[in-house]
């Protein structure tokens, strides 16, 4: 085999413009698929973790029928203690989970005792809601930083709704709230802080203690409305839903269906099509680049077979097996692969590498100045490496094929 | 010992909506060791009988029997693997691989078609380089040696095997006269060396006098069939 590996290298370097060519096409097709996934899933990553990390969570679960309405936060959906008793002893006994946090979800009127608006309000245990959402406390823009996230009379106040009613940190301001029996009830804060707006769901939402949250809708018992959760490994989100969805699928209500839902954070954020649309978007180019190899390889192992009709007559004649001229043009077609993609690989990682040297930065919705830190794993490079050498062999094949079954007298005369 | 016998032989081709009689029932023999020609003008037969003799191509009818096998009815692979384990060829045009150098060419059977293992592979190019004048142009390409070198070449790859039958099809064609008188008495050479068993076609009446066997041919027949006296070859 590394004899005619040898031979089928002198036959590429005999027409080396054609050999650079076609090499230099799979190169750029390399490159071009590389880095794309590199950025995207840079881009991605990077979004997929603004999210879950300053808002949602990697997964989350409600009582049945509450993300249905979600809008309305609907008070009456809310978890008794029994049905969070049952989650977090779920929740402990998979080693996959990192934390989980409970969230008190209610719309309120804001009010700095001139003006009045409605906000969304989230009451949270301020040490469980940093482990789930570690990005939250960067948020913050203003006011006293460090300790506790949020103490009792505070409240961290989305920045719209601070510059609209003109309030800062240290200011009072009243919360009034309706609770699930529909009675009112009011309460001062003073604004700790505002937090800079996140897009996405609940990214305009303002926090403040879950006991205060409450206090403030009378609540009997300790309720909940959602409880996010954090996951130890990103990468297995589905696997660990998958196996907490089915726990928690025991758990009946008193129609005997499911009283619980779990969501990962896929199916709570519209951010997860844009997701899906980089994965559809790095497969189209992946075809793309399919394509190019096939039809480059393809073009120049035609000609390679066409222009040395003859020579291939001769080696038949001498009694070359056809199993063996198959092998000769498939190792070219594999070798044209090889190179092209070896060193498409590696001026794609060069260029990775130097994208993050330069530090570029760019905007996603209203944050900005993210910084671009394009990386690809040995995964993705190998599958795309295995995949291009693949497609070079199988473009290789009709050729070669051709080349084993040539008649030796028809080829020996051809002209 | 008869290494080819033809009983009959007939070939005819396809060309367009005609049928060509190329061969027209022959009957020959030749013996192990000759040194045997077909003479004949263009269209005689002469290539399609080599093709035939050397497994190339198959005969309409009649029986050919090459080193006790009748290669009439070998399929593609059997041919092959017969014409690796017992044919040498030399072409009309040298037909040496252009990226290879002398001695890969040379090399080129053994390890394409018979796996020698590297060490005797070397002792067999060597022997076979010297025995044909060719020692010290290993490491040229055929770009870089004249037609007569590329012919040595040639010929020396046709014996690399050590095969029983060499079969040349106008070897000479393409030689000035004096280069292509001394490939034939290479090839005559390599025949008392070797013991192998040269057959070829010519049209040039200077060569043809070489030979120790001489079929003619004329319209796919023979027609005349001269023994120079050391020749074993009959014509039934």
């Amino acid at each position: 085999m590394l004899n005619i590996l040898k031979i089928a290298v002198r036959n590429l370097a005999r027409f080396g413009r054609r050999t650079l060519l076609t090499s230099s096409l799979i190169t750029l097709g390399i490159v071009s698929v590389l880095l794309f996934v590199a950025i995207t899933g840079s881009f991605k990553a990077m979004m997929i973790g603004q999210i879950t990390d300053s808002m949602l969570g990697h997964m989350q679960v409600h009582r049945r029928g509450y993300v249905a309405s979600i809008e309305s936060l609907p008070l009456n959906l809310n978890m008794p203690p029994q049905l969070v008793a049952k989650v977090k002893e779920a929740l402990d006994a998979n080693p996959g989970i990192a934390a989980y946090a409970p969230r008190v979800k209610f719309g309120a009127m804001f009010s700095n005792f001139t003006e009045t608006t409605s906000v969304r309000v989230n009451g949270i245990d301020p040490e469980a809601e940093v482990k789930v959402t570690p990005l939250l406390p960067a948020r913050q823009q203003d006011g006293a930083r460090g300790g506790p996230l949020v103490k009792r009379g505070e409240m961290l106040v989305p920045a719209l709704v601070a510059r609209g009613l003109q309030v800062k940190a240290g200011d009072t301001v009243v919360l009034v709230a309706t609770n699930k029996d529909g009675s009112v009830n009011g309460k001062t804060f003073v604004i700790r802080g505002t937090l800079e707006s996140a897009t996405g769901p609940g990214g305009r939402d303002g926090y403040i203690h879950i006991d205060d949250a409450r206090e403030l809708l009378r609540m009997a018992q300790p309720e909940v409305s959602e409880i996010a959760v954090s996951v130890k490994d990103p990468g297995r989100v589905e696997r660990v839903y998958a196996a907490i969805n089915a726990v928690l699928a025991e758990v009946k209500n008193k129609e005997g269906r499911p009283a619980l839902e779990v969501h990962p954070w896929q199916r709570l954020t519209p951010f997860a099509n844009i997701a899906n649309m980089i994965d559809i978007l790095t497969l189209a180019i992946k075809v793309m680049l399919v394509s190019i190899v096939l039809v480059a390889v393809m073009n120049v192992m035609v000609m390679a077979v066409y222009e040395r009709i003859r020579e291939i007559g001769t080696i038949s004649a001498i009694g070359t097996p056809p199993r063996r001229i198959l092998a000769l043009f498939l190792s070219e077609g594999l070798l044209l692969g090889v190179v092209g993609t070896l060193i498409g690989v590696a001026i794609s990682l060069g260029a990775i590498y130097a994208l993050n040297l330069s530090k570029i930065t760019f905007s996603f919705g209203q944050q900005q100045g993210l910084l671009l830190a394009p990386a690809i794993g040995a995964y993705d490079v190998i599958t795309i490496a295995a995949m291009v050498i693949g497609v070079a062999v199988i473009a290789s094949l009709q050729p070669a094929w051709k080349a084993s079954r040539m008649d030796p007298v028809i080829a020996l005369s051809h002209v | 010992m008869t290494l080819i016998r033809a009983e009959q032989l007939i070939k005819t081709y396809r060309a367009g909506e005609v049928d060509v009689l190329a061969v027209r029932g022959v009957d020959f023999t030749i013996e192990a060791r000759s040194f045997v020609v077909f003479v004949g003008p263009s269209g005689s037969g002469k290539t399609t009988l080599l093709n035939m003799i050397g497994c190339l191509d198959h005969p309409t009818s009649g029986k050919l029997a090459v080193i006790d096998t009748d290669v009439s009815t070998l399929d593609r692979r059997a041919a092959a693997e017969f014409r690796g384990k017992h044919i040498g060829f030399v072409f009309q045009d040298f037909n040496l691989i252009p990226v290879l150098t002398v001695y890969e060419n040379i090399e080129y059977p053994l390890i394409m078609v018979q796996d020698w293992p590297e060490k005797k592979r070397r002792e067999q190019i060597m022997r076979l380089l010297a025995a044909v004048g060719m020692s010290g142009q290993e490491n040229k390409r055929p770009d870089q040696i004249s037609g007569g070198q590329k012919q040595r070449v040639a010929v020396a790859r046709a014996l690399a095997t050590n095969a029983k039958l060499v079969l040349a099809d106008e070897p000479t064609a393409n030689l000035d006269h004096d280069t292509a008188y001394h490939i034939i008495e290479l090839m005559k050479k390599m025949r008392d060396e070797f013991g192998t068993t040269f057959v070829f076609s010519t049209h040039d009446p200077k060569i043809m006098g070489e030979a120790e066997v001489t079929f003619t041919l004329e319209d796919g027949r023979i027609n005349q069939h001269q023994n120079s006296g050391k020749a074993v070859a009959a014509h039934a």
